[in-house]
């Protein structure tokens, strides 16, 4: 490391042996110093980015929300909860939240269901285990926007293969985005196609971790595999099913492109004619960027966190209950 | 455990295909012209016109710009966050400090915050700087994340031991010697999964993008929304820009397909 210290003494065999010199003074300060501030200039990076676009915006978003903000104004109005008590008087939020919480529901539901059993069936012992694991986590490569493009052309009224595959078996065709629920169904299965097989990674590694000698015992006891599933298996993977189940909360509320692009006329981006699929942040996004109504979005903003922060609670309780 | 029979290897390849034929659809459509769509049941075989369509997305939009744009983002986003992200692991997992372990709690804590909610007064911060419709508009927010901190910081404790920190101070090194010598080649595994992932987000990034950019100076996901927003749809067109640039991830994901598994399923047992 440092060569300075290692160095010999220069042969002055006529004066009177020195202990080697020690490092020059300012180098024992420099490295008091290092010691000291190191650390923290290691983590201020991440403090100051956080302050700048996390801690910051949200807290003013909150103070944003208080005023009639409109762009280019420059003196916005100071409302109070102006904005909030409007909110809770406006149909299309409320509409919005309602798609929102059915997308969200129709999603994460199946979605953790799936993705426990996908995680039994690649807990087997399989030939090429790493190509089964790479294949289910293939669509977690593609991006939304090609994916919200893709499924809006498969579920395309008239022309797309889902329902030219339904009048195949002799079924009716869909409106898949004129219809609510069905249009809800449709943006849901966007969701699952594109995280079940990631959760499900997620879930197999906690399922790799549970002990053999828990099921061999098991297996003496006479469990069948059914049993030993829904008594060990399960309960022993509880804390990764509340991370999976909180995180798809987090993120399934939040949702914005899928629906964002699954409309039969693009160009309007309203979330269907009757916003059947507009969710909150879809909603929020257009009172903003394209309405410009800063204080109203913002209001929109904090009610949807605090939405997603009681949501994310209840089903953090309800997943430790249920996987006891 | 039994080996894996009949109707394991059924569901799985079922699950696989499935996984694997929106990707084909949209090379299909790409490869043909959108008549094919009229038709009562599509041929499922691709046909021969994928480069003249991309050669139309080329045309329809700056999808050259776009894609320069999304390299230049994506990796200095990726650089960034691996720097700054096993810096402050090191730190975190190796280094004592006043206040240490209420600041880490911070950042964990900081993981629940929905950073999507804040964007109406970052584009307005974003606005004032003058920075909308740049890039660093688009680079700056995303410089280094709570989970790249966090992530780097479980991985270090085990990864890199005391004896050979304390062994390298005694010795005199400075402290980032100590991380560049001792600390990342360590961490590299762990350091190269946050680059992929890192790396992936943001190429497939959207809302943000959307907001604070415009039409002529998209990233990829920007320039493909601007592509399928008009009132007649080309899909042989808008799928051939899917194709495109869905395809550089693709390869990257198959290629390093083996490492992403194993960081993901990591990052499982330890988180």
């Amino acid at each position: 490391m440092s060569q300075t210290a290692a160095r010999p003494a220069p042969s002055t065999a006529d004066k009177p042996v020195v202990p080697p010199r020690r490092s020059p003074p300012w180098r024992d300060r420099f490295s008091r110093w290092d010691v000291k501030a190191s650390p923290y200039l290691y983590i201020a990076p991440f403090f100051l980015v956080f302050g700048v676009v996390g801690l910051f915006p949200l807290l003013y978003t909150g103070y944003v929300s208080m005023f009639d903000w409109e762009l280019g104004a420059d003196h916005p109005e100071f409302i109070g909860f102006g904005n909030y008590v409007e909110l809770f008087g406006d149909d299309q939020f409320y509409k919005t939240l309602t798609n929102t919480v059915s997308i969200f529901l129709l999603s994460s539901g199946p979605q953790v269901v799936i993705a426990v059993l996908l995680a039994a069936l690649l807990n087997a012992r399989l030939r090429l285990p790493t190509a089964w694991r790479v294949g289910v986590l293939l669509p977690y490569a593609a991006s939304l926007v090609a994916i919200g493009i893709i499924f809006a052309n498969l579920f395309g009224p008239h022309y797309g293969l889902v329902n030219s595959v339904f009048e195949l078996f002799g079924l009716d065709r869909v409106d898949w985005q004129a219809n609510r629920f069905a249009s809800h169904i449709a943006i849901a299965i966007m969701v699952n196609w594109r995280w079940t097989g990631y959760n499900a990674l997620i879930i197999l590694a906690a399922m790799k971790a549970i002990p053999q000698q828990v099921h061999e015992a098991a297996v003496v006891d006479g469990a069948s595999p059914v049993r030993r599933f829904f008594a060990i298996t399960l309960p022993l993977l509880r804390p990764t099913l509340i991370f999976v189940v909180v995180t798809s909360t987090i993120g399934g509320l939040q949702i914005f492109t899928e629906p964002k692009l699954f409309d039969a006329m693009p160009g309007s981006n309203n979330g269907g004619s009757t916003n059947q699929f507009q969710t909150v942040t879809l909603y929020m996004y257009q009172t903003a960027f394209e309405s410009q109504h800063f204080g109203y979005a913002s209001a929109m903003a904090w009610v949807l966190f605090l939405v997603i922060l009681v949501v994310a609670s209840l089903n953090f309780l309800l997943t430790r209950r249920l996987a006891r | 455990m039994k080996r894996a029979g009949f109707w394991t290897y059924g569901l799985l390849g079922a699950f696989v295909l499935g996984s694997a034929f929106p990707f084909y659809w949209s090379y299909l459509v790409a490869s043909r012209d959108s008549g094919m769509l009229t038709d009562r049941l599509p041929p499922l075989v691709p046909g021969g016109n994928f480069w003249a369509n991309a050669q139309r997305v080329f045309d329809s939009v700056e999808f050259w710009k776009a894609l320069v744009n999304s390299v230049v983002v994506a990796g200095s986003v990726t650089f960034s966050t691996v720097l700054f992200s096993t810096l402050a692991g090191f730190a975190f997992a190796k280094l004592r400090f006043r206040g240490r372990d209420p600041l880490f709690l911070f950042v964990v804590a900081t993981l629940a915050v929905p950073t999507q909610l804040g964007i109406i007064p970052l584009y307005m911060s974003m606005a004032d700087f003058g920075w909308v419709g740049g890039l660093a508009a688009v680079t700056v927010p995303s410089l280094v994340t709570a989970l790249g901190v966090f992530w780097m910081r479980q991985y270090t404790v085990d990864a890199v031991p005391f004896e050979l920190v304390e062994a390298a101070r005694v010795d005199g090194c400075s402290m980032i010697r100590i991380y560049w010598h001792v600390c990342l080649p360590a961490v590299r595994p762990a350091a190269a999964f946050l680059g992929m992932f890192t790396f992936m987000t943001a190429w497939n990034d959207f809302l943000w993008p959307l907001i604070v950019l415009d039409a002529g100076n998209p990233t990829v996901q920007v320039a493909l929304e601007k592509l399928q927003s008009g009132y007649y749809v080309d899909y042989s067109l808008v799928l051939a820009g899917t194709t495109l640039a869905t395809i550089p991830v693709l390869v990257v994901f198959v290629a390093l397909g083996r490492q992403i598994v194993a960081g993901i399923m990591q990052g499982a047992v330890k988180g």
